[in-house]
């Protein structure tokens, strides 16, 4: 049970093959074995599941057969999910009960999802690798010496060793994307704006958004249409009508333009990932799309570009914590400024300090223009290279990360080295357009994930490609070994 | 751009953030490093490109200003280090 997909766990469920109790026990049991090896949650809840287990049962006895009910999936621990602590991988959360839900936590609630835990996660999503969670590092499942990428890395490696049908993640820079294409899932980050955020532990406000993470296309396209949706909560919601995504995604290729920018091809790259991708692009050729060569001529800014906005926005988010209301509080402070200084000094670990340190730099007097002003403007120039490259292409492919899984401990004393994974995906958040990564071969047993950018709000369009594609494939069906 | 250990203390201190004294000059070495990579920004003449804050460019939803929370004040405070008579405790401010 636990290497299907959400459709045939649907499937499975409507035609009584088992009980959403049976498959929450059998994910439970998972955990209980496999969690110790790869510390993917940081809490299970399985009281709690299991009486929404049986609360689904109930409601498909009585009737109710909507597509996701009963079907198991874990949160990142990012999103407050109502009496159930919600760590944010973070000291300063460690004791924090979230007292409301996220929108998307009640949405998949609603739909009868059940959540068997929260996911650990790079503290307050700053990391590529996991290994900033004061909960420790997860490993992966395709090679336990390896990182899973991140931030959204319990969530990856989660599904990726059946310890969850499907997870939910965030991205800021990559954190669905990047984990996805380490730990072999279908990731996808939909348009900024497309996902409520309300309930999401803010990082950078203008970047974040919360997305699916999948075995399939045909998977994250299910989850999507449950977590999409205009939000009154979220005041940066966009309301625009959420389509089909399953309906488009057999859809033609034919005809279709893919641009492939001759940026993500250049220094950096790895030989391996190169290989790979370039034999999936192959593929959707043979599938009728023409390949276009294109080029993003801002790529190069987008790393120190984001390297301000976000640790701006960061810092300002995260001046909250400040041992008062809830979270952390230093013991016996001498007066209030002891009280907020030693707070965020035990509270937050050793990258979450650089950020807010780089932040709030960039945004002091005297230094606002030079940074972060200009880091806004440089954003416009990458932003409008997406929109001049969408004149001629229907969609972008390309790497998703560099490289493949690479070990733990290797980059984490080396934060600039560790920046340079997101060299892909950053551009997208800064732009706010939808994009997702999928398997697309292996490099030395580990994944390669390829990623297709979308138009703004067509996440549909992209859902579609990937989808052809695993119909031609089998990458995605391809399973860790030591989980299978 | 280079900042150095006693930018670190600035920083800190607007930051909120206590860091150790024997920490302040590796973590000046680390943010200077972080700082020379963001300085690629500045090759670019940007002068005529407006900034963007929004990816849509779109602006900040209002609504009524109208009441439509419940007070929940207890169930708030429930998790909060300390608090009294629902207020939330801090050291004495003033003397």
């Amino acid at each position: 049970m636990h290497t299907l997909s959400l459709r045939e766990l649907a499937d499975g469920l409507a035609r009584a093959q088992f009980s959403s109790e049976e498959l929450t026990q059998h994910f439970l049991k998972r955990i209980a074995a496999h969690n110790p090896t790869l510390n993917a949650y940081i809490t299970v809840l399985e009281d709690h599941a299991l009486a929404a287990a049986r609360n689904a049962d109930e409601m498909r006895a009585s009737g109710e057969n909507s597509l996701l009910l009963g079907i198991p999936l874990a949160h990142k621990d990012i999103f407050c999910t109502n009496g159930v602590r919600t760590s944010c991988g973070s000291k300063m959360l460690d004791n924090f009960i979230a007292p409301y839900n996220a929108t998307i936590v009640d949405k998949l609630a609603t739909a009868g999802m059940v959540t068997l835990g929260k996911t650990n996660m790079d503290e307050f999503a700053m990391g590529s690798s996991n290994e900033t969670s004061y909960y420790g590092p997860v490993r992966n499942p395709w090679n336990t010496n390896c990182v899973p990428g991140g931030s959204s890395g319990g969530s990856a490696a989660a599904v990726a060793a059946g310890l969850a049908p499907a997870a939910t993640g965030t991205d800021t820079g990559g954190s669905i994307r990047q984990p996805s294409a380490l730990c072999n899932l279908t990731g996808l980050k939909p348009t900024y704006g497309r996902v409520s955020r309300y309930g999401m532990i803010a990082f950078a406000s203008s970047l974040d958004q919360a997305g699916p993470m999948t075995r399939t296309a045909e998977d994250a396209a299910l989850l999507l249409q449950a977590m999409a949706g205009f939000d009154e909560k979220d005041s940066t919601s966009i309301d625009c009508a959420v389509p089909d995504y399953s309906a488009s995604l057999n859809h033609s290729l034919q005809g279709k333009v893919i641009g492939v920018p001759k940026e993500f091809f250049a220094e950096g790259l790895s030989d391996a990932v190169a290989d790979k991708i370039r034999e999936a692009l192959a593929e959707f050729e043979k599938m009728g799309a023409t390949l276009k060569d294109i080029s993003l001529p801002h790529s190069h800014l987008s790393i120190p570009c984001y390297y301000v906005i976000a640790p701006a926005e960061a810092s300002t988010n995260l001046s909250r914590y400040d041992g008062v209301r809830y979270g952390h509080r230093c013991d016996n402070p001498l007066d209030l400024a002891d009280l907020y200084t030693r707070t965020r000094e035990e509270g937050f670990g050793d990258e979450v300090k650089r950020r807010i340190l780089v932040g709030t730099y960039a945004l002091s007097a005297g230094f606002y223009d030079a940074y972060y002003r200009k880091a806004q403007r440089i954003r416009r120039l990458i932003k409008n290279d997406f929109i001049e490259a969408f004149k001629e292409v229907d969609m972008i492919a390309g790497p998703t990360s560099p490289n493949p899984a690479f070990a733990l401990g290797e980059k984490v004393d080396d934060p600039l080295t560790m920046y340079l994974e997101d060299m892909y995906t950053i551009a997208v958040n800064l732009a706010g357009v939808p994009a997702l990564s999928i398997p697309a071969g292996m490099a030395d047993g580990k994944p390669v994930g390829l990623q297709l950018i979308g138009r703004d709000f067509c996440e549909g369009d992209i859902l579609n490609a990937a989808h052809q594609f695993q119909l031609q494939t089998d990458w995605h069906k391809q399973f860790a070994p030591a989980f299978a | 751009m280079a900042v150095s250990p006693s930018d670190i203390e600035k920083i800190a201190h607007l930051a909120r953030i206590r860091i150790a004294p024997e920490q302040i000059d590796s973590v000046a070495e680390r943010i200077s490093d972080i700082l020379a990579m963001v300085d690629q920004m500045q090759a670019v003449d940007t002068d005529s490109i407006p900034p963007m804050a929004n990816p849509h460019d779109a602006v900040q939803r209002l609504r009524k200003d109208e009441v439509s929370e419940s007070n929940q004040r207890e169930r708030f405070q429930a998790i909060a280090p300390r608090t009294e008579d629902g207020l939330y405790l801090v050291p004495k401010v003033i003397e």
